[in-house]
């Protein structure tokens, strides 16, 4: 097969952000956390991304801030480098290699130049044993420093960054594992060990889980696995060490952690209740219930006014003092936890969906919801509830799951199905309707079906015909039956609205349907019973024809669209993927191949096949009448896929090499073995948000207002005019907001400033004075015919510039960056550039029309 | 932080009568005005003429009562033995009625005593009716004969003798004046023009029939008899149109609403049905207290007046459209509710600050125990008296939902005797119920585990278990009886589903038998 050099696979948002504890800033304005192979920092007010650190090449373990400099920020990864970062700017200050793969990070204030790291204790990564060392960063001014200067702490840790704290002022380390807590005090050089019985009396897990010492007493917390807490003190005796046991968590305790003065300790667990205990007066317990999912981390800010919580639906929640939520950052939410209760393979889970109304991805995300997640924008837009029950965290309880969901193709309707199955009791599954409402722009429910099926639902879709007036939706099960559902018209005053209800039910010699698919046009409904596949007329409910090619169960059913849409495809148990026509009801062609996944692209012929092979899995992209493939990629990635998406793209692609002319219309979205979402990407794309995304830096301390909007794009077209002079361009201009006269202008009560009409040409003015400053210098480097042009001019403008202190103010700002540009300026020169800048309105203005 | 989301409670489909239009319209009538007449109300007849004054016969007397009065405004009483059939005269002026004496007499509305008597029939006569042309009178009698009669010189004027037994309806065309209709036990009906001697049209009904109806546009008659109401179309030469068997006795009159669109049929079993007109099917039906002998329909069905066996006559009257409103304008003039809609329709004006307050969220006592985790008392609360008895799903929510939070065990241990036995006699009341069986049969089974060891210590409590027990073999009973009969059908359906080319086993809509039964 050929390479395509100018197709590749990328990762497509959805980084875990749960996988470390974050950290907000000493000025809580951000905050940062560790997201796959880069550092997030978020804003904590407007819960958006500002930067991505990048720069690692592995998995990101630890994020923290340096003591010594609250600018700047440590991040440790798998890759053997700790790097430092100025966030604020997002730019990396320093490499570090240690050379060996870094767990975690901690550093104290008390130990100037000293970070502290985990490592395995034999320096190869697949050690299971870990180390706790000392680093002693080498002062030097290049950006990458070798420092392999070990020296180790304590042997045997855990790499969990939870089960190891500094004590007060740095003078002791904690470190728990297993049932074994660690003390080392570093003056003494001495470490003292405490042990715990394996399980107590009444049959609870001693487990440690994590710990947090207390900043200004000498007390340890920590957290066990039967959901206890102790309080040890004294632990500078071998034996008179004391301990006292708080028990409200009924699991373990995941995370730990007191405030900075240290009037509070913070516990949090999988019941997903923070709980805020007052040291000393433990029996006083504050609780902030239903944050959604269990809680993972829990970090404060230096300044105690802000508490973050992470959870495992990958989503961080920002708490103003324990008492209300305040912004939520949430990322996709990964389903790993289900793929992992099913054993046979078989996930339950819905498929990849496109909401043909929002364009948006639509797949399982917190138990119970679907999760409506922004391909454009890599931002999850909202979660819909389907479940609509409390949800009860506990371990090891059956929860309802949603396990099908399909839009018809308006955006009109959604089905879901929703399933909880319980070993004593037989399986509860509802089928719910959604119908969209344009006023609340969501969905609201509309039907519920309980048990709609007597066995598990397996496939689900509705009837694709838009301009047909009854919506159908059709669904197989493993009774045998195949439902046609139909949105009735109230026969009755009493009920509201149109309900749904079951129109037909069909089943061929009592053989389990497994898949359904209706034709592009809808007039055709085929159903696969095991190796069969029955042809439907939905109008009539006949059974038209049965086509089969045994043996092999069919495992995936799909017609072609526009002008393959004579054909159906289908993908059988027994590695084959067979082409029926339906005008002559035979074989077209098959060919051997294990397909895990069939799919068509809605908007044009093609079809996508993943194929497992040798634990990759290959992509075929082609059409049903054409014998051979558009497209072809070995080994996208390991691990079978079993979701996969065509998804429409905004703006339509207009390339014209064959191998990428798949992707002109829409754009294909799979999801790896383990929760990966990925996309392909041509080249010219990639180019193209190379390019958009240099343009969209923006400065985050620029507030959100109309102003800056407006000049906002004042400053585009600066950037614009910058792009020649490349000499300038890392010189920074100011922006006009900080200028006094804008500032007087927003500041000044209304009653006091003067006429609107005054105040508009003083503004407008002001405007143009930064631009002036670029022009200005771009006038450097002009003719001088341009020059003596504006020598006539100059003595207009000098009565101008008296008039308007804020011109003058500005000149000011701007000869400063000039002479940032160019130090060696004299003062004539300076004068003279000055002048020059007064000149050109004309042109200005001309700038400013277009 | 979300909020508490509350226990859901399924809303289970409304069994029995479904609210459609037509149910909407024949309800709105008050609650009927019952008089007690001598003897059983065998005609009732409108006026044709405003103020719709009706004729009722009774025994040997004809009332005639206004449209809301409950005392007769007239009454003749003149009639040696019982009377029949009193019918006005298209305009109103005239009464004619039958006697079982074979006199005929015909009445002037305002006065006494019968201005003619017409003699001539040997037998006692059922049936009267005026033609058209108002100078004519038609009797049918059950000397198997039918006459008609000159008003001016009180002579007969024909004599047909066609039928061959009792002539007990009959109905003449409001259009024709020379056409009417008899219908006698022969269980034939006869179409008769005056212009010749014989019959023009004869259809057979079947059963011997007991009353006509005429279309207003004459081109379908209605006949009943037995227990069938038959449509025949007479344009198509008396082809039978329709034939409704929905009573399950004798139907022995019939009527049409104002505007045509509705039949209704009276029968000895007590019901009227009524009919649309385009499908026939029943829309509406009325039970009544005894066999009901006579019916009509006041003009734009301002009131339905029915005669029964037991000398009962009960008169409907619609409810005037204020009356209709008025009960929902009292509902929203309650006070409690004005104060609590205070300020709900307030627009709020351009430069008003709007100070958003939270919603304080509402929890029914068992959601505010289980929020907070006392499964125990969730349960209690929801079993209480009034729930328990007035909406069993809420119970049933609650049990389910303890289940789900796989709590249910904690709730239902730990009680004692008068606990215990309120759940047992909740169990009894719906565990058989098909709508709660899975939950509760769970909830059963636990309660057995947990207190199978303390069996025998209260007498209370295992005589509630042996009911129980009672109670599942007869459901057990019951269910292997449907399967049986399920089997049943399942063969006489196949043998009668004819062979489709497509080998295509059994294929069946939801709303088919098969789906019905395995409910």
């Amino acid at each position: 097969m050929v390479e395509h050099g100018d197709i590749r696979v990328v990762h497509r948002g959805g980084s875990k952000i749960d996988f470390r504890q974050p950290v907000i800033t000493n000025d809580s304005r951000f905050l940062l956390c560790a997201s796959g192979e880069c550092v997030k920092v978020f804003s904590t007010s407007t819960e958006e991304c500002i930067h991505d650190l990048q720069g690692h090449t592995d998995l990101v373990t630890g994020v923290l801030l340096r003591p010594s400099n609250h600018l700047q920020v440590y991040s440790c990864s798998i890759d053997g480098t700790v790097r430092l970062w100025d966030f604020t700017d997002g730019i990396l200050i320093k490499t570090y290699v240690i050379g060996c793969p870094v767990y975690s990070i901690y550093a104290s204030a008390n130990h100037e130049g000293v970070i502290f790291i985990v490592v395995p204790m034999l320096g190869d990564k697949r050690s299971e044993l870990f180390q706790l060392v000392a680093v002693h960063l080498p002062q030097s001014g290049d950006q990458l420093v070798e420092s392999r200067e070990l020296s180790a702490v304590l042997s045997n840790v855990s790499s969990n960054p939870a089960d190891i704290a500094f004590g007060r002022g740095g003078e002791y380390i904690a470190s728990a594992k297993g049932l074994q807590l660690k003390v080392f005090f570093f003056k003494k050089q001495k470490s003292y060990e405490f042990s715990l019985k394996e399980d107590n009396k009444k049959g609870g897990l001693n487990t440690f889980t994590c710990v947090a010492c207390h900043p200004k007493d000498d007390c340890i917390a920590t957290g066990h696995g039967d959901g206890k807490i102790r309080l040890w003190r004294n632990f500078n005796h071998k034996k008179e060490y004391t301990y006292s046991t708080l028990h409200w968590h009924h699991n373990a305790v995941s995370s730990l952690c007191f405030t900075p003065e240290g009037t509070n300790l913070l516990s949090g667990g999988v019941e997903s209740v923070l709980v805020q205990w007052r040291y000393n007066q433990e029996s006083q317990r504050d609780f902030l219930p239903r944050l959604g999912a269990a809680i993972t981390h829990i970090a404060v800010s230096p300044d105690g006014a802000l508490f973050c919580t992470s959870h495992s639906d990958n989503k961080i929640t920002i708490i103003q003092s324990c008492v209300k939520v305040s912004a939520v950052i949430q990322g996709l939410v990964k389903v790993l936890r289900l793929m992992a209760r099913t054993k046979e393979g078989e996930s339950v889970q819905t498929d990849l969906i496109v909401d043909p109304r929002s364009k948006a991805l639509v797949l399982n995300g917190k138990p119970g919801h679907l999760q409506f997640y922004s391909l454009q924008r890599d931002k999850l837009l909202y979660n819909l509830d389907i479940v609509q029950q409390e949800y009860i965290h506990e371990l090891g309880l059956e929860q309802f799951e949603v396990v099908k969901a399909a839009f018809d193709a308006s955006g009109t309707w959604l089905a879901t199905v929703e399933e909880r199955k319980q070993k004593s009791a037989e399986l509860e599954v509802n089928l719910k309707l959604w119908a969209f409402d344009e006023q609340t722009q969501s969905f609201v429910l509309n039907t519920t079906i309980s048990a709609p099926h007597e066995a598990r639902i397996t496939a689900m879709c509705f009837r694709q015909a838009t301009d047909s007036q009854t919506t159908m939706l059709v669904s197989t099960s493993k009774d045998g039956h195949f439902k046609a559902w139909q949105l009735a018209t109230p026969a009755h005053t009493e009920d509201e609205g149109p309900s749904w209800s079951c129109d037909f039910v069909g089943t061929y010699h009592g053989l389990v349907p497994e898949c359904c698919c209706f034709s592009a046009d809808s007039s055709l409904l085929a159903v696969s019973f095991q190796e069969v596949v029955t042809v439907w007329s939905p109008t009539s409910w006949e059974l038209l024809t049965t086509l089969s090619q045994p043996p092999g169960a069919i495992r995936d059913l799909c017609f072609g669209r526009l002008s393959c849409s004579k054909y159906l495809l289908g993908t059988t148990a027994k590695n084959l993927l067979c082409c029926w026509n339906l005008l002559t009801c035979s074989l077209e062609w098959s060919t051997s191949m294990d397909i895990s996944l069939l799919l068509a692209d809605p908007l044009s012929e093609n079809m996508a096949a993943f194929c497992c092979q040798a634990g990759c899995t290959d992509l075929f992209v082609f059409k049903p009448s054409e014998p051979r493939p558009l497209f072809s990629h070995k080994a996208v990635c390991s691990g079978t896929v079993t979701r996969a998406v065509f998804a429409p793209r905004e703006k339509m692609l207009d390339s014209c090499e064959e191998n990428s002319q798949w992707l002109n219309r829409s754009q294909l979205h799979f999801l790896t073995q383990y929760m990966d979402l990925m996309t392909f990407t041509t080249k010219a794309e990639d180019d193209r948000l190379m390019a958009s995304s240099k343009q969209l830096v923006i400065d985050d301390s620029v507030a959100m207002t109309p102003f800056y909007l407006l000049l906002g794009k004042h400053r585009h077209q600066q950037q614009e005019n910058q792009d020649p002079m490349s000499s300038l361009s890392a010189e920074r201009t100011p922006l006009p907001q900080s200028s006094v006269a804008i500032k007087e202008l927003l500041q000044t009560p209304a009653h006091v400033l003067p006429s609107t009409s005054f105040l508009c040409s003083m503004f407008v003015q002001s405007l143009l004075i930064s631009v002036t400053d670029l022009s200005g210098c771009r006038e450097n480097n002009k003719k001088a015919e341009e020059e003596m042009e504006s020598e006539k001019e100059e003595e207009d403008s000098e009565q101008e510039m008296e008039s308007s202190i804020v011109r003058s103010e500005q000149a000011a700002v701007s000869v400063q960056s000039a002479e940032c540009a160019a130090p060696a300026l004299t003062k004539a020169q300076v004068r003279e550039l000055r002048r020059l800048k007064k000149l050109d309105h004309s042109w200005l203005a001309g700038l400013l029309d277009s | 932080m979300a909020s508490f989301k509350p226990t859901n409670i399924p809303v289970y489909p409304k069994l029995g009568e479904k609210v459609t239009q037509d149910t909407l319209y024949w309800k709105n009538y008050k609650a009927p005005v019952q008089i007690k007449e001598f003897g059983a109300i065998t005609n009732i007849d409108f006026s044709p003429v405003t103020p719709h004054n009706f004729a009722v016969t009774a025994f040997t007397r004809i009332h005639i009562y206004g449209p809301f009065s409950q005392e007769p405004v007239k009454t003749f009483t003149r009639f040696k033995d019982t009377a029949y059939c009193g019918r006005f005269r298209s305009d109103g002026q005239l009464l004619v009625a039958g006697c079982e004496d074979s006199v005929v007499r015909l009445f002037d509305v305002g006065g006494k005593v019968a201005l003619r008597m017409f003699r001539g029939h040997t037998k006692a006569v059922h049936v009267t009716d005026f033609t058209s042309d108002r100078y004519q009178i038609l009797t049918g009698s059950d000397d198997y004969t039918c006459r008609l009669w000159d008003i001016p010189n009180a002579t007969e004027l024909n004599v047909y003798q066609e039928h061959t037994d009792y002539i007990r309806c009959g109905i003449t065309s409001k259009l024709n004046r020379d056409l009417f209709i008899t219908g006698s036990y022969d269980h034939t009906l006869k179409v008769f023009d005056a212009r010749v001697d014989k019959s023009v049209m004869s259809m057979d009904h079947g059963q011997p029939i007991e009353s006509l109806l005429l279309y207003p546009s004459e081109g379908l008659l209605v006949s009943a008899g037995g227990r069938y109401v038959k449509v025949w179309d007479l344009l198509k030469g008396g082809q039978p149109l329709v034939s409704l068997r929905n009573h399950h006795k004798t139907v022995t009159c019939l009527a049409l609403s104002s505007n045509g669109q509705r039949l209704l049929s009276a029968s000895l079993d007590r019901h009227v049905k009524v009919y649309s007109t385009t499908n026939y099917k029943v829309v509406h039906n009325f039970d009544y207290a005894a066999s009901i002998l006579s019916l009509a329909l006041a003009p734009d069905d301002e009131s339905i007046v029915v005669g029964m066996t037991n000398s009962i006559l009960s008169i409907k009257h619609r409810k005037s459209p204020e009356e209709s409103r008025e009960i929902s304008g009292q509902q929203r003039r309650r006070p409690s509710y004005r104060v609590f809609v205070k300020g709900k329709n307030y627009v709020p004006k351009q430069d008003d600050y709007l100070v958003s307050k939270p919603v304080k969220q509402y929890l029914a006592k068992y959601d505010k125990q289980l929020k907070k985790f006392n499964v125990s008392k969730a349960l209690d609360c929801a079993l209480e008296k009034w729930i328990r008895l007035r909406n069993p799903e809420v119970p049933v929510a609650v049990i389910k939902e303890l289940d789900r939070r796989g709590t249910l065990k904690n709730a239902l241990a730990g009680r004692d005797e008068q606990q215990l036995s309120r759940l047992l006699s909740f169990l009894i009341g719906n565990l058989v119920d098909m709508r709660f069986a899975p939950v509760l049969v769970v909830a059963a089974e636990m309660i057995l585990d947990i207190y199978r060891s303390i069996l025998g210590q209260s007498p209370v409590i295992d005589r509630q278990l042996l009911r129980m027990q009672d109670l599942l073999e007869r459901e057990i009973d019951y269910q292997k009886e449907l399967v049986e009969v399920l089997g049943m059908l399942d063969t006489m359906f196949a043998s009668s589903l004819p062979k489709m080319e497509v080998p295509c086993s059994s294929v069946s809509r939801s709303n088919g038998l098969s789906i019905l039964i395995q409910v």
